[in-house]
């Protein structure tokens, strides 16, 4: 009896010691994950503000050799690529998800859910390669209309999700007040129950529009890039993901110190877009 | 006798005369069911569904239009495409062999580094952080995800690789190389830069999704060996248990997304369509060669192998995905059963 309560103390010692030390580990894997976020943060603001200024957003690009010189052009340009994107995308996305939610329980619709979810897993090269086949060859020119079509097929299967998700978020008592009071399905779908939901989608579409923000392989061989100021969709469009990477792997210093500028503002501008997003969402849980 | 007489006909006699109970019956039932039929409700529905068949249509054109700009390269090399190592545009002789191989390697290689570390922060995460704790940490691991590659392109390039080249590879050569794969120049671009790059890109996506899968696993089981006087580590392995094969999807879906990596793993793996066992040697992927050499493709054989590595990226990313849905997917049916 003693020899066994002994042996019994002993391993719930070796027990409660190996308990300890996998979740020590697992802890430290945690630190461990956030490092290598702490130091891209740490390199990137250390490394690109000490050119963040005015010029920056206001003057173009300088020739190389001399020093200074801003990126105008290509803010104006991502900008202008991912407002291509959302207009294609937007529509096509919010109609599709309210389709899903609403009429998608078939063959067809998890056919579809499926695609889409497929869809945001084929890699934004292939989808760059696919734009060059369905604009850029047809039309014989790289356009800002090209990049903004690549830009919308990679958001389209976020923004198609997000939008079914929300709308099934919607509590059913909602759709059937307004089917009980007589209105027809299709005004209590449109004003009763998207209207419920539209800060959930916005938020999708903020993470979709601030996603195709950030990607530079679509762009590389549809938008190509510009070093002059454009704004014309159907001709080569900078911007600032491919300036980055010409500007990084160019030999010239001044032009590597650029890239780490560009790439600050890059992340403020998506750090802006998901600030916004997770505001909105904030406030739709005060509200439920 | 009056009262079954009075409705017999199915009219109902009353002072202001007869009211024809079943006509009135039939027409009370036509407005309602014609009421129930809004022709807006048909219009909603036909316009959503032309965008859902838009949505289907853009998945099937892809591969379609794919498969046809690459049937020039597709007729001259066929199968062999696969398995010719040699990628010469100057000779006209395109092999995906080494960008295939690069592919597999880097992305396995950042699999066996990352796997445990983010299975580990999944646990710590979904077990064992304090609530004050977790937010913040999930947020920020989301926060990685949300890093577009070409910032993390430009980190490798300015900080990992000198690092790598004038600390970690000096280092392992040293120590470790006997062995063919620390073995060789040091460049610092190469396949273990790649493959690290591709570990950090590749964390948040199996970290979260295992975290999501380890929390709805339903927790009656973890409760009973809690209360049985489990430790909690012996009530995580029953936890680990059940969500095996979510965990796998989650692998899977990480895989997926390190094979189509593209601009990080350009800017670091050094862009050589050389097989080489050390992995200190450059190497390329299939979705660097596209990214890198796309524009410059003056003939159009060239230009259609390039589209077909795209279609070979597609197929492979779409086979990976499906496996990994089905296996999420199956697991969640099975805790919906229960």
């Amino acid at each position: 009896m003693e020899a066994e309560l002994k042996n019994y103390k002993r391993r719930l010692k070796y027990r409660k010691a190996i308990n300890l030390i996998v979740n020590s580990l697992t802890f430290i894997a945690a630190l461990i994950a956030i490092l290598p976020l702490l130091l891209i943060f740490y390199y990137t603001v250390s490394k690109g503000i000490s050119r963040l200024n005015l010029e920056f957003f206001i003057e173009m690009p300088k020739p190389v050799g001399e020093s200074g010189g801003g990126m105008a052009n290509a803010i104006v340009g991502t900008l202008i690529l991912v407002g291509i994107g959302g207009v294609i995308g937007l529509p096509v996305g919010i109609m599709s998800g309210i389709y899903l939610a609403e009429f998608g329980n078939n063959k067809f619709g998890q056919l579809l859910r499926f695609l889409t979810d497929v869809l945001s897993g084929v890699p934004s090269i292939v989808i760059g390669v696919v734009a060059y086949t369905i604009v850029v060859i047809p039309m014989e020119q790289f356009s800002a209309l090209a990049g903004g079509v690549a830009l919308a097929i990679l958001m389209i299967p976020t923004i198609t999700r997000t939008t079914e998700e929300m709308i099934k978020l919607v509590p059913h008592s909602y759709r059937e007040a307004g089917l009980g009071l007589g209105i027809p399905k299709w005004k209590t779908s449109l004003f009763i129950v998207l209207r419920t939901a539209w800060k959930g989608i916005a938020t999708g579409v903020l993470l979709g529009l601030s996603r195709a923000a950030g990607e530079t392989a679509p762009l590389l061989f549809t938008a190509l890039g510009n070093r002059f100021w454009s704004t014309n969709v159907f001709e080569p469009i900078a911007s600032l993901t491919v300036y980055i990477y010409d500007y990084a792997r160019a030999p010239f210093e001044d032009w590597n110190a650029q890239a780490w500028t560009a790439a600050l503002v890059l992340i403020i501008l998506i750090s802006l877009l998901s600030l916004t997003f997770k505001i909105i969402t904030r406030s739709k849980y005060k509200t439920n | 006798m009056y009262e079954k007489n009075r409705y017999a006909d199915g009219k109902w006699k009353t002072d202001r005369g007869e009211i024809n109970l079943i006509g009135k019956m039939k027409s009370v039932k036509k407005s309602v069911k014609s009421s129930r039929v809004y022709i807006g409700d048909l219009i909603y529905e036909k316009m959503t569904l032309i965008f859902a068949i838009i949505v289907f249509m853009m998945v099937i054109l892809m591969g379609y239009e794919m498969y046809i700009n690459s049937k020039m390269s597709i007729d001259k090399f066929g199968w062999n495409f696969l398995t010719e190592t040699t990628w010469d545009p100057v000779e006209e002789i395109y092999g995906a062999l080494p960008s295939i191989y690069g592919t597999l390697v880097s992305s396995f290689l950042a699999l066996l580094m990352v796997v445990p570390l983010s299975l580990a922060v999944a646990i710590y995460l979904a077990e064992s952080a304090p609530g004050w704790l977790e937010k913040p940490l999930s947020f920020m691991v989301e926060l990685l995800a949300g890093v577009p590659s070409i910032v993390y392109g430009l980190w490798g390039i300015f900080v990992l690789v000198p690092w790598l080249r004038e600390e970690v590879e000096p280092f392992l050569n040293e120590h470790f190389g006997f062995l063919p794969f620390f073995d060789g120049p040091m460049y610092g671009f190469g396949m273990l830069a790649a493959a690290i790059i591709l570990s950090i890109m590749v964390l948040p996506i199996i970290t979260s999704i295992s975290r999501d899968i380890m929390k709805s696993v339903p927790s009656i089981q973890k409760e009973a060996a809690l209360a049985l006087g489990a430790t909690k580590w012996e009530a995580i392995k029953i936890v680990l248990k059940n969500s095996k094969s979510g965990i796998l999807g989650a692998i899977m879906l990480g895989l997926g997304r390190a094979i189509g990596e593209t601009m990080a793993v350009t800017m670091v793996i050094g862009n050589r369509p050389i097989i080489s066992e050390s992995l200190f040697d450059p190497g390329y992927t299939m979705a660097s060669i596209i990214a890198n050499e796309f524009t410059e493709a003056t003939t159009e054989l060239y230009l259609s192998a390039l589209i077909e590595l795209a279609l070979i990226l597609f197929v492979i990313t779409i086979i990976i995905n499906i496996a990994a849905r089905l296996l999420v997917w199956s697991l969640e049916k099975q805790w919906k059963r229960n």
